[in-house]
This record gives C-alpha cells, structure tokens and sequence, in this order.
C-alpha cells in the first residue's frame, strides 16, 4: 500500500481561511482590539467558494477570514500599541485606586499614541487609489462635523472633522469640480470629479441628531479616525497640486475664495485638448471627448457673472458652496454669520434665493427665487427658465441626476422635456399658464385635447417601442394584421412571424439546462423591470386625469 | 371675597392667602389648617389652657374608633370623645355660621376643635411665606467674624522653633543630587510639548504603483454605495410617491424584506424637509458592512439571451414532418387507450375504456367496424404481416381478423389460423388458447389467449408469428409471455422477476427482445437467451418505449417528463434527455421510413421531433424538434395517451383522454 495516508482537510482550500474566533486567538487579541484592527487595516471575511470545505464538513455559519491576511496582521506595529494602551488603562486604574495623582498626571502626560501614517500609505499605494476609496471618508466626516459636542464622540474629532470637511469644499470650489447635486429626503448628495474620479458624498440636513441607542459608536469612532488621517493627506495633496498652502487659513464661512489666482487663465490654458492627427474610429472618439471638454468647461461657467444673496431660512453652506463652485458671487445678512460681503440692498443682485411663501419688500431688478432652481440648473448643466421657480409656485419634481435610463427603463416627463430643452428645443407651452379666465373656454378645450391627444401618442410610442423590446425578447405573441397590410401580403408577414416565432419557441425547449436557467433568469428580470416601467405609467397618467379633471371642475366653478 | 385689611380682631373674615385656600380644596374637608402643622408648633403652654393631652403617643386614632374614648390623660384617666360627632349638615352650617371658622383646628388626638390665637393665624402665614418662626428674628443681620483679622502682636503659643527647620534636609538633598545627576547624563529630559493637530505631509511623495502586497491580490474592493433615484428626492416625481396600499404593503414588510428602505415623501419647498431619522444608523450599517461583511467575487454573466439560443437548422428544412390536424375519428365514448395503424397504412385499429375496439379508415375518418370485447381495451396492435389484429382486453388476448380491404388478405388470415394442427403431445401452458366460434367468429374473433392476469401491453414481432404480452406484477416472474401462433405455443422466457416490467419491444432486425422495468430497460439476446445490455435512463419511472428500425437507437418515455433517447452503440446512458413536455409522457413512436419520432403528453400535446440516424457511426444522432401538434382536450389530467405513425406516409395519429382519434399531416 506505500505511501501516507491522505488526511481530510489538510490541505486545498480549508487550510487558506481561519475562522474569527481562531484569528483573534492568534492574535491574542480582545474582540474589541480586533475589530479595531481589522477596521484601521482593511480586513474583511470572505466568502469560501466551497463553504463546507473550508468549514471541515460543517455546514454551521462562520465567517472566514483569509490566513493569509491574519499573519498579516501578526507583524503590525499598531498591534504592540494597543498593548501598550491596555497596560496604561491598568496603572491608571491603579494609581486612581491609590490616590496617587502625581502618578496619575505623569502617566496621562505619557499615554501611549498611535499614528495610522504607514497603514494609509500601505491600504492606499497610490494616491488615485486612496481617491477612488473616500466617498464613506467623506460622508463620514460630513456626519461627525454635525455631531454636537455632548459626548458621542471627542470633541477634536468633531473640530478635526469639521475643519477637514470645510477644506474639501473650498478645494471643490477652488478646482471647480462639482458636478452633479441632489437634495433628497436624508441629504443632500453631491458628486465631484477629482483627477478623474467620480466621488460622492452626502450630506445630513442640519438638525440635531436624535442619537440612536442601538448604534456603537465606537465601531464609526474607529473608522473616523482613520477616515480623518485619510482624508487629510488627501487634501493636503490635493492642494499641492492647486499649488496652494496646506492647511489653509480662515475658512469656515466659504466665502473667500482660496486664491482668486489660480483659477481663470492658467487653468483654461491647461484645459485645451492637444490635437493630434487621428482618423476614423480615434477621430470620432477625439471628437466626443472635445465635445464632453467643452460641456465641462460651459458647466464650470454656469452661473459666472451672477450675484445671489440668500435670505436666511435657505441652507447657507451647502447654497453657497454650489453657487461657489460655478462661478457666482454669493453673499447673505450679516447677522447669520460672517462672511457676507454685501447687503440685501445691494443693486447689483440678480438673483435672491428665498424658500418663503411671499417677501415682503421686492426689488424689481432680482430674481425671487427657489433654492432647486440652483440645484436643477447645475443638473441640467444650463440655467433654467426661472419661471417654474418663482415665490409661491408649485415647484417642479426634482430628478435625481444620478439616474441613467437604458432602454426599457420607465422615463419620467420632466425628464424627457428636460431633454428636449437640453437639446435646444423650445419649451413646451405649459397648460398651468393658461389658467386666466380671459380665453374662452372652448379654445382652451381645444387646446387641452391636443395636448391630451400629442402626450397620449407620445406615451403610447413609448409603451410601443418599450413592448417592441418585450415581444422581441421575452414571449412571442402572434404578429396583429395591420389596416395597410391587410390581403394576401399581409397574411404572408404574419404567417413569417408566426413561422419565425415557432422556431425560436422550439428552439429555447432545445437549450441546455444550465443555459435555459441563466436565459429564464435574464427573461424574467427584463420582464419585471418592464412591469415596473408600465406600473410607474400607469400610475403617472392616472395622477394626470385627477389633476386634469380638478381642474377642469374648478374652471366650471369659476364661471 | 370680602377684603377687610385692619389690626386685630375682625368680625369678617380675613385675606385667606392663595396657598391656604388651595390646600383646602385638596383636601376637600372644609379646615383651614391641617392639624400637623400645628401640632408641631403648639407647645407654647398658654395655648394648651387646660392642658388636655393624650398620652397613647403616635398611633393611627382610628385604633380608638369602637371606644367611647380616645385615649388617656396624664393622670391616667380617659378622655372621651364627644357625645356627638359632627356630620356633614353641621360641619356646613359651622362653617357658614361660625365667623371663627376659618382659624379653627381640628385636634385628632382629644377630638376637639381648637380656635387658634391670632399669634398662632400669624405664625401659620409666615411660615406659609417661607419666613422664620420668629417675629424678631433678622436674618440680615451684620456678620461679626469669629476671629478678629488684625494681625496680633503676640503669638498664641511661644514655643521655640525647632532646629531641624533651619538646617537643609539631608534626604531631600540626596534625591535632589540624584536628579541633578541624572539631567547632567541626560537621563532626564523636558517633556515634549504635546501635539494636540495631527501633522500631515506628502503620503505619496514617492509612490510606487507597483508596490502591491501579497494579499491584495485576494483584494476585493467594497462595492460603493448605492447612487440614489428619483424616488429619494425630497420632491419626487407623483408617481414615485407609494398609494395607500402600497404605503401598508411596505410598513407590513419586514424591514429586510423592503425593497426601498425608506418611505418616498414630498415636500412642497426645502424648508419643510425633515431631519433622516436613519441617517446615523445608515451610516452605521455602512460601516459594519465595510468590515463585517464576508466579500466575494461573483462573475456577472453579461450575455444577450439571444446569443443562449442554440442555432438549430430550420425546421422547414426538415421537411416532411406532419404540421396541420387534418382529421379527427369520432366515435369512442371514453378514453382511447391504444391505436394501430396497420401495415398498407389504409386501416386504423384503437382501443378504448368504452369496452370497444373500432376499425377506422384512414383517408375518410370513417369507422368501418366497432366490436364488443367486453372489458376496457389496454392495447391493440396490427400485425405488421396480414391482416390479423390482436387486442388485450383486461386478461385476455383477442386475435381477431377485421375482414377488412382485400378479400384475398381476409382469407389467407383465416387460413393461417385454421391451418393449425395440434401437437401430439399436450404440454401444459401459462394460457389457454381457444378457438372462437359461432357469432363471436363472425364478428371477426380468431383465437382467445385466456391470461391468468390483467394484461397490459400486447407486441408483435417484426415477421407476425411471434407475439409478447405483458402482465405487470411485482411479486412473480410471470409477467412476460411469448406466444408463437402458427403453433399455438407459450412460454415464459424469465425465471425471475427483475421489477415491475413497464413495456416490451422486439428488435426489428435482431433477435433480441428489450424490457423496460420501471427504472432500467434491459436488452436481452433470445437466441442466446442470455442480458446483453442493461440501460440506466435516469428516469423516475418509465411509461413507454420505443425502437428505431434501424435497431441502434431507443427511446424511452417516462413518467417525470423526460424522454431519453440511447444511442446503443454509444453507452448504456442516454444520449440526450429531452424535457420538452410539461407532464407525464404517455407514449412515443419512431417513424418506419422518415426520420421522425414522436411524444404524446398528459400536457395535451404532440411534438415531433426530427431524429436522424446516420450510417457513420462516428456521427451522432440530429435531434431537432419541429413541431408541437395540439389538439387533444386534457380531460381527468389526462391529454394524449398514444401515438403512432402511418407507416408509409409522414403522418401521426394520436389518441387521447378526450376520446377522439386525430391525424396529423
């Protein structure tokens, strides 16, 4: 028989995962410690291919972690200070317990530290790399500088947080790098291209939190610091390359720019695309990046030239660093905070944010305006008819600019005659405007039908083309004769389609298992987002034959 | 309230302050003061006149309800209470009447009512007030210090001083040396100043993108956070807002379950937006998903369905294959269990549960011929050779001779049949073959084959003379009888029983004779009399069979939708099992001449699949299906329950549960 005999489970795959528990007594770690040190280092369980292998034949639920990273754990440094720090915590006790306070003041004057430098340099070898990873950094920060000072967390953390916060914003100003913004119901969202990277972040309203009992907060503590360490190195590279100074000084209110330099003719000089000689497929890429260059540069001007003032019930910060990185002049009273560079009275005002039902004194030579027209213009990447965001009008629903539609996918209206006035259409003439009583009713009718008659075929053009995609894809229904296909030829397409369709049907039932799995998988998730587009239809015009029918009734009142 | 402010006695009554008047609405028993109040200051012994105390000390008074009296004076003796306690009535008109009412007490613990002194109202309101007791007391009074702050000549004790307090200490000396030392080693350094901001420099100053560490290359990077829609705006859309059944539909959900996490509202104008009540906890669970949360690389299969679909050759390549039903034999009045076509392909014989076997003519539909057989038919089958046909009723084997088309065919089947001449010796046999006689003979029986079972399937060899019957039981080894007719011989061909046995089939070409138990078929070679194959179908449970005339290929149709098809050259395993039926399969068919097969259903249908076979042995079957025939109504779950092929033409009859017969071409 020659030979050892082949033990189970000693080789393959069980032996390149380690469960946590075995991990931490590798460690010799507490739970607490580990946890820690799995947050500041980036380890994460992973998912074994074959879970009952890796499992020793059981099927309990573990989480693995890979063997790999734990001895890579075993030769951290930081390991040896949390050491350190318990021994501290144990004489501190101790010499508390004593009473012995010269102890106690010479061993906080030494407790231990420890610096997270060499982790972030280790996590993140490049700085694009460390780029890609700070959309939670950000949202972190942004959460912690809200933070009230009542004891969640230390109080240098929250001005730590606060001041790295506001330094990321004035670079967004200064780089002109915003792009796309939302005000949703948790926050608002902004995204940024830095270097190429598309980073988004979110930020609460501010309100006090209501700090929920059932969150530890020394698992987000933990992940804020290393956020914070982070996030400052990025920065202070970020303004090398603005070749500014870091840390930057007196920034909190977001008025000043950093340095009015560095923008404008430098940058425009940068921005131009080299030309090289290319043809075809290259030449037409060339082209659309030309192009995108441009938009970008048209977006970056967006509200050059315009002069805001916002009234003090609008969010200030979040206001102004939008109107900020666009290029507007921004100001707001003096008594909210520092900062504000001119008055309300000033006449050079072209636009006045208010979120108020009606202002009582109204310079004529100004826009009243509601804070999404900001937000939508910036969306649009064009300044939109002012009109729809006047004081006291119902303001128009805000899109999400995050949400790219493929085909099938549902498209709201606004979405689409945003498109159409992107492309330079001429706005569609509302039917809200001719609500006054001076035209007769029976144009107006008229004029309502016609309406009611393009919007309908353009709504069924789209179910058409939407259940054109269906039919195609998922069932084959027989083929309708059409008027202008009526007679022998028509009889003839069907008869094709109905031959064609049969093929197909016959030839899925040939498919192999594994395939006809994957192929009823994709059928039915095309299917359901379909039904999702057709319900969110329905449901769109049914609210729009309430609205119209009201309306219509409060004009019968009306005369 | 009358208001009556003088010095001393008046007859009206005085202020009530507020806090007293309110007491006494709690309490609702119309007093001025409570008596503890009073109690605690009623030892000035002027106010005790006649100085009558109870000496049971603090004790619930109610201890002294039954008694007469209310407790013992310092002498000893008992006080006892008044004749008459007041009620309700008195109490009003006392306190209507008496002018002294409002300053009168009621004492617990000798029961009397005390009129308090107008020093005693006094001192009540002042403590009211939160004052002091005493009239005279000054609470402003100027502080005189306890020890007097000018520094005095003398000392309060003259003891000298002692020596030690002039000369320097040597301990100290000794440790102060020994620090001087050890800031002159540089053992002992200033402590650093603290630093309170972190520093932050150029991380990458030198970055080296090639600098990847071993375990990343395991590294999988998180997934970034969902981008938000627009049902997330804080003035979304009107059709992103939830109805009021979807709103309860999503509260009811569990919280994992839903597919938006939150709840869409709208807003008329920013400054109505809320506070995100979940913000802190989003962002919490963010976290534990960053650390916590096992990670896998999944392979996302990006593939257009269409490109799943095999590349079939057309089905109108494929041509003849029966496409269209053409004609339906009426006639039967319950389910049609078994056709046979016979072999010029001018007659059809079925059997049905209405104890009758009819003779159809093909081409009109025409039903020529309906006998009695007096049980529910299982199966008919036309002998491939004359015009004998065979049907199994129940436990009976019936040959019956249809008289039917040429006279010449009716006459030499009778002659065979007659032709018969009885051996010497009589052998006992597992059946008994009668010959039918009288009217029986006229309606067209030619022989009875008496069964000791019920017999469920009847086949007949390729040459006509040879005939199986299947009687399926489990528990003996009777279940498989061969009959030969010219000799009117039976025999068993097993000695053992291998399972319940499901159908049977003759080789067209080869003596070997094929059976299909309820898992497995096996081949046996009957010349040899020995297994020669033994194929797996990996079915559940086997419901027909059949053999293509070339002999190499087989298929079988089974119970759990399946229809495998075995290539016998190839392997005992199927070379391809086709799940294009819905249900059950009920029976299938090779056609003789086309390379055609069919499969009839419980589903109602008939598909017809093009199975061809090719002489080169390295080529494997072409299975391509090319039409799905419907026609039959499913009745009791039951659709089509067989079929079979004309034998020259490409047509497919079927029967079903709906008890017609119908043609497809």
């Amino acid at each position: 028989m020659g030979g050892l005999q082949k033990k189970k489970y000693e080789r393959g795959s069980a032996t390149n995962y380690i469960t946590r528990n075995k991990a931490r007594k590798k460690l010799q770690l507490s739970l607490a410690d580990f946890r820690r040190l799995c947050i500041l280092k980036g380890i994460y369980p992973h998912e074994p291919k074959h879970k009952k292998k890796v499992n020793k034949g059981s099927t309990a639920p573990r989480t693995f972690y890979l063997l790999k990273d734990i001895r890579f754990l075993l030769h951290e440094p930081i390991v040896r200070k949390f050491r350190e720090y318990k021994v501290f915590v144990r004489k501190l006790r101790k010499a508390y317990g004593k009473a012995e306070w010269t102890a106690v003041e010479r061993l906080r004057d030494n407790k231990p530290g420890y610096k997270l430098d060499h982790i972030i340099k280790e996590r993140y070898p490049t700085f694009i790399d460390a780029l890609r990873d700070i959309d939670d950094a950000l949202s972190m920060c942004f959460l912690f500088s809200t933070f009230a000072r009542t004891g969640k967390c230390h109080v240098q953390t929250i001005t730590l947080c606060r001041r790295l916060t506001v330094e990321w914003m004035n670079y967004v100003v200064t780089s002109r790098s915003l792009r796309k913004v939302f005000i949703s119901i948790k926050g608002i969202y902004y995204q940024a291209e830095v270097l190429g990277q598309l980073i988004t972040w979110l930020v609460p309203y501010q309100f006090a939190h209501d700090h929920p009992t059932d969150v530890d907060y020394r698992v987000m503590a933990t992940f804020t610091e290393m956020y914070t360490t982070l996030f400052g190195f990025i920065n202070f590279r970020l303004y090398q390359t603005l070749n500014l100074v870091y840390p930057p000084k007196k920034l909190s209110a977001l008025s000043a720019s950093l340095a009015r330099v560095v923008a404008t003719a430098e940058e425009e000089e940068e921005n131009q695309l080299d030309q090289f000689p290319a043809d075809g497929e290259d030449l037409e890429n060339m082209e659309a990046r030309e192009k995108e260059q441009k938009e970008q540069e048209a977006q970056n001007r967006l509200f050059e030239g315009l002069k805001f003032f916002l009234n003090r019930e609008v969010p200030r910060e979040s206001l102004a660093f939008i109107l900020r990185c666009f290029g507007a002049e921004v100001s707001w009273d003096k008594s909210l905070c520092i900062g504000g560079t001119y008055n309300v009275t000033d006449e050079t005002i072209t636009h006045q944010i208010v979120d108020r039902p009606d202002i009582d004194k109204q310079y004529i030579n100004r826009y009243y305006i509601q804070p999404q027209w900001v937000f939508d213009s910036v969306n649009a990447k064009m300044r939109l008819p002012v009109e729809d965001y006047f004081l006291g009008v119902t303001l128009p629903p805000h899109l999400s600019p995050f949400v790219e539609e493929k085909d099938g996918d549902y498209v709201p209206p606004e979405k689409l005659k945003l498109m159409a006035l992107q492309r330079g259409e001429k706005h569609v003439q509302e039917e809200e405007e001719d609500d006054d009583d001076d035209d007769d009713d029976e144009e107006y009718n008229d004029e309502v039908d016609d309406e009611d008659l393009t919007e309908e075929k353009n709504l069924k053009k789209m179910e058409d083309q939407r259940s054109q995609g269906k039919t195609l894809a998922v069932k084959v229904t027989p083929g309708k004769v059409k008027p202008w296909e009526t007679g022998s030829v028509g009889n003839k397409v069907r008869l094709e389609k109905e031959e064609k369709a049969e093929e197909k049907r016959l030839a899925i039932m040939m498919m192999k298992k594994k395939e006809k799995y994957l192929y009823d998988k994709i059928m039915f998730g095309k299917k359901r987002t379909t039904r999702e587009a057709n319900k969110l239809a329905a449901k769109r015009k049914a609210h729009e034959d309430t609205s119209k029918a009201e309306k219509k009734q409060k004009k019968a009142k009306k005369q | 309230m009358e208001e009556k402010d003088d010095e001393g006695e008046s007859v009206c009554r005085p202020v009530q302050p507020e806090g007293l008047f309110m007491r006494v609405k709690k309490n609702s028993i119309p007093r001025c003061f409570s008596t503890r109040l009073l109690t605690r200051f009623s030892l000035s012994p002027s106010f005790l006149s006649q100085d009558i105390r109870n000496t049971v000390g603090n004790i619930p008074m109610e201890w002294y309800q039954d008694y007469p009296h209310i407790g013992y004076n310092l002498d000893g003796k008992k006080i006892f209470k008044p004749i008459r306690n007041k009620d309700e009535l008195d109490e009003f008109l006392d306190k209507m009447e008496n002018p002294d009412y409002w300053r009168t007490v009621h004492d617990k613990t000798t029961a009397s009512d005390i009129r308090l002194s107008d020093e005693q109202v006094d001192l009540v309101h002042r403590l009211q007030k939160g004052q002091f007791g005493d009239v005279n007391f000054n609470e402003y009074e100027p502080s005189v210090d306890f020890f007097t702050n000018e520094v005095m000549i003398h000392p309060v004790t003259n003891r000298p001083q002692d020596k030690r307090s002039f000369i320097p200490s040597l301990i100290e000396k000794e440790k102060v040396s020994k620090l001087v030392h050890a800031i002159k080693m540089g053992w002992i350094k200033p402590r650093k100043p603290k630093e309170t901001t972190p520093q932050y420099y150029d991380l990458w100053a030198k970055e080296d993108p090639n600098a990847i560490l071993g375990r990343h290359k395991m590294h999988v990077p998180a997934p970034k956070m969902r981008l938000p829609g627009h049902e997330e705006s804080y003035n979304p859309p009107p059709e992103y807002l939830l109805t009021e059944e979807e709103r309860m539909a999503w509260e009811q959900q569990d919280a994992e379950d839903r597919k938006l996490p939150f709840l869409p509202q709208k807003h008329s104008c920013l400054r109505a937006v809320p506070a995100f009540s979940r913000f802190i906890h989003e962002r919490f669970e963010r976290c534990l998903d960053l650390y916590l949360c096992p990670r896998q690389r999944k392979m996302r299969v990006n593939v257009n369905p269409e490109d799943l679909i095999p590349k079939l050759p057309k089905p109108k390549d494929l041509q003849p294959f029966p496409t269209t039903m053409s004609l339906v034999y009426i006639g039967h009045s319950s389910l049609v269990r078994s056709i046979s076509a016979s072999p010029t392909g001018q007659w059809l014989v079925s059997g049905s549960d209405d104890c009758t076997v009819r003779f159809w003519e093909v081409n009109t539909g025409r039903c020529m011929k309906t006998l009695e057989v007096g049980g529910a038919v299982k199966s008919v089958a036309w002998n491939p050779n004359p015009a004998v046909c065979l049907v199994a009723v129940e436990s009976t084997v019936l040959l019956l001779n249809p008289g039917l088309g040429d006279r010449l065919v009716v006459s030499s089947t009778d002659q065979l049949i007659t032709s018969y001449e009885p051996p010497e010796e009589d052998k006992e046999q597992a059946v008994t073959w009668a010959l039918s006689e009288g009217p029986e003979h006229d309606n067209g029986h030619r022989l009875t084959l008496t069964h000791p079972k019920a017999v469920k399937q009847v086949v007949w060899h390729g040459k006509g003379d040879y005939l199986a019957s299947v009687m399926p039981d489990n528990s003996s080894n009777l279940q498989v009888l061969i009959h030969q007719v010219s000799k009117r011989r039976t025999q068993n061909p097993f000695r053992k029983n291998k399972g319940l046995v499901q159908c049977v089939s003759f080789h067209p070409l080869r003596p070997y004779f094929f059976v299909a138990t309820q898992r497995y078929v096996r081949v046996y070679n009957l010349i040899k009399q020995e297994l020669t194959k033994k194929l797996m179908t990996n079915c559940k449970w086997i419901s027909s069979m059949a053999i293509h005339p070339g002999g190499d290929n087989l298929i079988c149709g089974s119970y759990d939708c399946r229809l495998a098809w075995f290539d016998l050259d190839l392997s005992t395993k199927p070379y391809k099992m086709l799940r294009h039926h819905k249900k059950a399969l009920r029976g299938v068919a090779y056609h003789k001449h086309y390379p055609l097969f069919a499969s009839g259903a419980d589903d109602g249908s008939v598909i017809i699949c093009h199975g061809m076979v090719y002489n080169d042995l390295l080529q494997n079957p072409l299975i391509v299906p090319v039409k799905v025939l419907k026609g039959h109504q499913i009745t009791h779950d039951l659709g089509v329950l067989d079929v079979t092929f004309h034998p020259t033409q490409p047509w497919v009859f079927s029967s079903g549960a709906d008890a017609t017969i119908r043609l497809f071409t």
